[in-house]
């Protein structure tokens, strides 16, 4: 044999062995998709004008506070839109020391002056606007990140999509309920003085006192399941937040034993927490979580080891749910619910099982169907297939991609569109053959000319492939994957390989008179 | 040996007509009932909505799904029976329920009606924006897909054979559509993918047959031998080529319809008729090819005749 054919037989054995070591063992190097392995995909939104209108009201705090400590009384301010507030001074008089008080907060541009008014409007400046949009969003990435990791799942995807969206991917979740609102929660935790002053039911019923808010508590009755609504009027102004929280866990009280969280709050936090607490021994303060107010113990004393705890009517599952949101901190802006799609770990099973036994039936009747019809160059033509699916597992373990329940059906595709390659040269070669040709020289001519057509076939395939790719999510992505793959594999297996065994066969010393196919 | 088609020499350009009229009767009449009678079923992928794929844990009945569901005042929601007795598809439109509550709820309301265990295996939650933005890009993508091939065409062969196959693969994407839309048959994202992939597979029938004309031309034509000649003879030289490439395919996809499952039976019933609609249409497109061919060599000759008329 020349040196050429035991090259090229190298190449073969090459990267046969190549791929079995890629694929072993299957069940380790074949990432499933979220449709094989049942988990989650969800898409969340994230609501930014929302994040920047209150980042606005907050920023508006400051100026009023900045524009007091210079002795100018403020007398009012309100958002106006999404990034604008509307200063009214007390009196126009003061316009100049505000001007300079401003220089303090460079994060707005002042425009619609209307001096004898003393009144203005603070924009803010769209580098800061710009800066803000891409932290809500990182933020919340790490955020979502933090509550996965700590909730506990193996191998989690969560990765920014587009300008303000967050795809969150969750392999193998028992309870996707749980998982959803684990992620979902904004978990601003808020803590308020009750406003003991203010009658509830007044509040309720018509206006709430200025600088006070209505929340309720949800309460559940243990014996009837009844839930009931109480309501609070608290004070709008937040003391505390879950930004001056350090640490978060689930305890169980030693009397009642129920659940509850205790928090450890930061050094500051803890000081703020000491001051607030002897000022207003005797009051009762708040804590609410993402408005909803969860209890208002009465403060007997100063507190001053910086441990809060809150109690309510938690199962063990919801206080630890409540300990991983608060240890990860807040997401910086409100998410949304876009798209999701959660399979069952059973469907998945069902799903594997139905792609392997369709596989195994397509792949069945088409090298039949190549071993009836062109008979010892159909078997040469079966084996390439069986080369090419072993090819695309392997590229498929290598590159790490997904096998989706479409991607199987990519499979599936390839074993009818991988011998379509080898239909294309025997028939080529049958027409040689009949045109007159020796054997070998009806070979030559089939491959040569065959090549072109076969090329034009796969690149055809491939457009659509890379558009779907493209534009797909998921498990359509997926297919498209496995879709390409089988095609450049094919090209080596349908042609390079087949070549080599008919050379192998009708190319080498002897005379040739007939070929099988 | 087996063999088809051996020396086929069947008159395709003389019936060319019919195959334009079967062609284009059947691309019509898939547009007309897509727009005009039976509508594009579009799935909540495009259309945003909820779908939730349940399971009980004993036979059940399209009822007795409705009468759980009514529990919670989801009684309108489209419930089908999903593979066999004990596993059903809930749709419910766009508008409806909350994402974050919705499986927990309905599985409830279910298990309570029935007074039997039903299992959660399927959610999709697409919200309306998303769908919208989706059926937008579909369509980007089909169009990117045959621009892409007309581009690859044009260049590997000429640019008349690429507008051909733009042709040849929107008759293909039509007929298959107004199939779907006959059978009341959903559009999802996999049937999209099966869509794109029928735009890349279906135009390879035409592409052997294109080459080979491209093969023939380059040998010269004989001295007599009319373009149409040459047009029948790569059609008839390629039909067996044509015929065996697709059925393998068509193979492989009937095997998916038949044992794939519920997931992917529009997606392969799709590529079925896709792969059927690629094989027959290659030859109305071969045709197409020497009309586009005789039509602009007349009208060339036409424009040689009144120059010269000028010049005299």
């Amino acid at each position: 044999m020349t040196r050429r054919l035991w090259l090229r037989i190298g190449i073969v054995a090459v990267v046969a062995v190549v791929a079995v070591f890629y694929l072993y063992p299957p069940k380790k190097t074949i990432n499933l998709g979220l449709d094989l392995q049942g988990g989650i995909h969800l898409v969340l939104g994230v609501d930014i004008d929302k994040a920047l209108q209150m980042q606005t009201e907050r920023a508006g705090d400051t100026v009023r506070a900045t524009l007091e400590k210079k002795g100018v009384s403020v007398k009012s301010i309100e958002r106006r839109g999404v990034t604008e507030l509307t200063v009214q001074l007390a009196s126009p008089k003061a316009w100049a020391d505000a001007q300079t008080a401003l220089k303090d907060v460079p994060i707005f541009d002042v425009k619609d002056a209307d001096q004898p008014a003393g009144r203005f409007v603070l924009s803010m400046r769209p580098r800061e606007v710009a800066g803000q949009r891409e932290w809500f969003v990182k933020q919340g990435l790490e955020t979502i990140r933090n509550r996965v990791d700590q909730f506990g799942v193996a191998e989690p995807s969560i990765q920014q999509q587009g300008d303000n969206r967050i795809l969150v991917q969750l392999p193998g979740v028992q309870d996707p309920e749980r998982a959803k609102s684990l992620i979902g929660k904004t978990a601003l935790l808020e803590f308020k003085l009750v406003n003991e002053g203010a009658n509830v039911e007044q509040a309720v019923a018509g206006p709430v006192p200025t600088g006070s808010e209505l929340l309720y508590e949800r309460r559940v009755d243990k014996q009837t399941k009844e839930e009931r609504r109480i309501p609070f009027v608290v004070e709008k102004k937040a003391l505390l937040t879950g930004a001056d929280v350090a640490n978060a866990r689930v305890s169980i009280d030693q009397n009642t034993s129920e659940p509850y969280v205790s928090l450890v709050l930061t050094g500051a936090g803890g000081r703020l927490f000491a001051d607030l607490t002897s000022a207003n021994v005797g009051r009762r303060l708040a804590i609410i979580l993402d408005g909803n107010l969860y209890s208002a113990p009465v403060i007997r004393e100063r507190i001053p080891s910086g441990l809060a705890q809150i109690t309510g009517s938690f199962t063990s599952e919801t206080a630890t749910d409540l300990a991983i949101v608060l240890r990860a901190g807040a997401l910086p802006a409100p998410v949304q619910i876009l798209e999701e799609r959660t399979v069952g770990p059973s469907l998945g099973a069902d799903s594997i099982r139905k792609g392997i036994v369709s596989s195994a039936a397509a792949a069945l009747a088409v090298v039949f169907f190549m071993l009836i019809y062109y008979r010892l160059s159909g078997l040469v033509a079966d084996v390439a297939l069986a080369l090419n699916l072993l090819v695309l597992l392997a590229a498929m373990a290598g590159f790490h991609a997904t096998l989706t329940l479409p991607g199987i059906a990519g499979v599936v595709l390839t074993i009818g569109m991988a011998v379509d390659t080898n239909i294309l040269i025997f028939e080529r070669i049958r027409e040689e053959l009949r045109s007159g040709k020796t054997v070998r020289a009806a070979i030559d001519s089939g491959f040569a000319r065959a090549f072109r057509t076969v090329i034009d076939t796969h690149v055809t395939v491939l457009v659509s492939a890379a558009i779907l790719y493209q534009f797909g999510t998921g498990p359509v992505k997926g297919f498209a994957v496995t879709l390409a793959i089988g095609i450049f594999a094919s090209l080596f297996t349908a042609v390079f390989f087949t070549r080599l065994v008919f050379d192998l066969i009708y190319m080498r010393g002897r005379r040739v008179e007939s070929i099988s196919i | 040996m087996l063999q088809i088609f051996v020396n086929a020499n069947y008159d395709f350009i003389g019936k060319r007509r019919w195959f334009y009229l079967a062609s284009g009767g059947l691309m019509l009449l898939s547009l007309v009932w897509i727009f005009f009678v039976g509508g594009l079923n579009y799935g909540i992928d495009f259309t945003g909505g909820a779908l939730v794929q349940v399971r009980y844990d004993k036979p059940a009945s399209v009822d007795l799904v409705r009468r759980g569901l009514d529990e919670i005042k989801l009684g309108n929601a489209v419930i089908q029976q999903f593979g066999d007795v004990q596993e059903y598809l809930i749709r419910l439109p766009q508008g409806g329920e909350k994402p974050e509550q919705l499986s927990r709820e309905v599985q409830g309301a279910l298990s309570k009606v029935a007074g039997a265990g039903v299992e959660i295996r399927r959610v999709e939650f697409v919200g309306p924006q998303v769908g919208r933005d989706l059926q937008l890009q579909a369509l980007y993508a089909v169009l990117a897909g045959m621009a892409g091939i007309l581009i690859y065409v044009a260049f590997r062969f000429h640019y008349r054979d690429g507008a051909v196959s733009v042709v040849a693969i929107a008759h293909d994407v039509i007929v298959t559509l107004g199939v779907m839309s006959l059978t009341h048959r959903e559009m999802s994202l996999p049937v999209l993918a099966a869509l794109l992939t029928i735009v890349g597979y279906s135009i390879n029938d035409t592409i052997v047959v294109f080459d080979r004309i491209r093969e023939t031309r380059g040998k010269g034509l004989r001295k007599g031998q009319a373009w149409a000649d040459m047009v029948n003879g790569a059609i008839n030289q390629t039909l067996s080529r044509t015929v065996l490439t697709s059925f393998t395919v068509f193979l492989s996809a009937l095997v998916l319809l038949l044992f794939g499952g519920e997931v992917l039976r529009d997606f392969s019933f799709a590529l079925l008729i896709g792969v059927i609609t690629g094989t027959y249409s290659s030859i109305a497109a071969a045709s197409l090819v020497m009309d586009w061919e005789i039509w602009s060599r007349a009208r060339a000759r036409a424009g040689g005749k009144v120059s010269a008329k000028a010049k005299a």
